[in-house]
């Protein structure tokens, strides 16, 4: 071997940031002003996160709405799309559930679905289909931190989207939470 | 999540501790699917269960149907009363003959122990003993710890004491089992015809005295007196049993505690506990019915995971 190259430098090399704590904060709050200019008192508006990875960010959104914007009573639930998913027995792994935890009534309310990544679209129509088990909502809308366009297997898209990205079909787009990995941050990872 | 060890629920005796937990684990998932106002879901469209049934049963029965409907499986139900078994085919032939027309699984109950394990050596399909003689019955025991856990909060470490005919049970056996196995304590009570030798060899202690083990447990589930396995007689009858084995409510209030009372059903009110008891909030014998279904489309559904397509 003449040289080595530390493991460190090869973690680099692979990802790539797309987004830092500032500008997912940036992001985060021209999202919720969105959803407030088209939901204004949220009294006919539900927010779902999507388990597991869009409760986090459904999660920031309600806090942004009920403390930065002073909009009371934001109802919040978490639907689990496990049972519902169009892969059962066709991956290698089994498919983990998560808890759905929806307490209200989504009859006849404006459903905005949260996912920090919207790919293949797939989730998002198992999402569809399992929310009808609680009720024929008004209207769903569908908010994402990350709109990866070029790579949907269904005529799917945002209705809100924080930064649309372009990768091929190799990478990965991976979003880091304060609550779990300590920061904020979106990377682009290249196997 | 992991997966199960196993590709059939052939007995409690062939699971592992973490089977059991992945089981409810996923089974908590599904009481609350069952909770919603459209109680379905699609997960198992293509999967297509035949319900054998070579003995009678209601709630079983109706349980696992229920369950694999609302997993949206295809089922197609089967009773030997009304089938070919009367004209002399063997098992095997029959299950083959159902496999045929494309079934990924197959739910039996059947009169003779080991029935399950003898079908899954010979033919291609999951299978899931609904209760096998008197030997097995893996899904009650299952529902049963489930349901201790749903109100005690945990299995390991609880005192339970499993009351009656213990000899023609094979909710008795598979509960001893499955208790064992999360760490309780398991005790058996009931007249000494009805209480197996050897019993202690897995790791039970008998005690004749109904008294003495209500005053020990946290958990006493009531088996029910199976007349129709029984060619002697076993205790001079029904009276002295329900005076010497039944629970009555005066029982329960002379306790200085408040135990937990199961029921696997069907219930012989009077019997093995009076209609005060069966009817008490100290009972959670419709828990169990309803946790049944749950705890059947959490094994239904790990077990379908595990055929390739």
């Amino acid at each position: 071997m003449y040289f080595c190259i530390p493991n460190i430098y090869l973690d680099t090399m692979s990802q790539k940031q797309l987004l830092t704590t500032k500008e997912i904060h940036i992001i985060l709050h021209r999202l919720a002003c969105q959803l407030i200019e088209n939901h204004s008192d949220f009294k006919e508006t539900v927010l779902i996160g999507i388990q597991p990875r869009g409760t986090y960010l459904a999660n920031r959104i309600k806090n942004f709405l009920e403390n930065d914007y002073q909009i009371p009573n934001i109802k919040l639930g978490y639907l689990d799309i496990t049972f519902y998913r169009d892969d059962f027995r066709r991956g290698d792994k089994p498919l983990e559930a998560n808890k759905t935890h929806i307490d209200f009534i989504v009859e006849d309310k404006n459903v905005v679905f949260i996912d920090d990544v919207l790919y293949t679209g797939r989730s998002i129509r198992a999402a569809l289909t399992a929310i009808q088990s609680f009720g024929r909502p008004k209207e769903i809308e569908l908010l994402t931190l990350i709109d990866r366009r070029f790579s949907r297997h269904l005529p799917i898209q945002p209705s809100y989207r924080g930064r649309q990205v372009d990768a091929i079909n190799q990478e990965k787009v991976k979003v880091y939470w304060e609550e779990v990995q300590g920061e904020d941050a979106v990377f682009l990872i290249n196997n | 999540m992991s997966e199960l060890s196993v590709n059939h629920l052939l007995g409690i005796k062939y699971l592992k501790e973490k089977d059991i937990q992945l089981i409810f684990e996923t089974a908590d998932h599904f009481k609350e699917v069952i909770n919603r106002p459209i109680k379905k879901v699609p997960s198992l469209r293509d999967i297509t269960i035949a319900n054998l049934f070579f003995e009678n049963s209601t709630r079983t029965r109706l349980s696992f149907e229920l369950a694999e409907k609302r997993l949206s499986a295809d089922v197609i139900n089967f009773s030997a009363a009304s089938s070919s078994v009367k004209k002399g085919e063997t098992l095997i032939d029959t299950v083959n003959n159902i496999l045929s027309m494309k079934v990924d699984m197959v739910v039996m109950r059947h009169p003779n122990p080991g029935a399950g394990i003898f079908l899954s050596k010979h033919v291609d399909a999951s299978i899931v003993n609904a209760g096998d003689g008197a030997h097995e019955h893996p899904t009650q025991a299952l529902l049963d710890s489930y349901s201790i856990r749903e109100r005690l909060g945990d299995v390991s470490g609880k005192k339970v004491v499993i009351v009656g005919d213990i000899l023609h049970s094979r909710v008795a056996l598979s509960n001893i089992f499955a208790l064992k196995l999360q760490g309780a304590q398991v005790k058996v009570c009931g007249p000494k015809t009805l209480i197996p030798r050897y019993i202690e060899k897995l790791g039970v202690e008998v005690e004749l005295d109904l008294r003495k083990a209500l005053e020990w447990c946290d958990v006493a589930n009531m088996l029910r007196v199976q007349n129709e396995r029984m060619e002697i007689s076993y205790f001079p009858s029904t009276r002295e049993y329900a005076q010497q084995y039944g629970v009555t409510k005066e029982l329960l209030n002379s306790l200085d505690k408040e135990i937990v009372i199961m029921h696997p059903g069907p219930i012989n009110r009077g019997v093995e506990i009076t209609s005060d008891v069966a009817d008490s909030k100290q009972a959670i014998i419709l828990d169990q019915v309803e946790n049944g279904v749950a705890v059947r489309m959490a094994v239904i559904y790990l077990l379908a995971s595990k055929i390739k397509k």
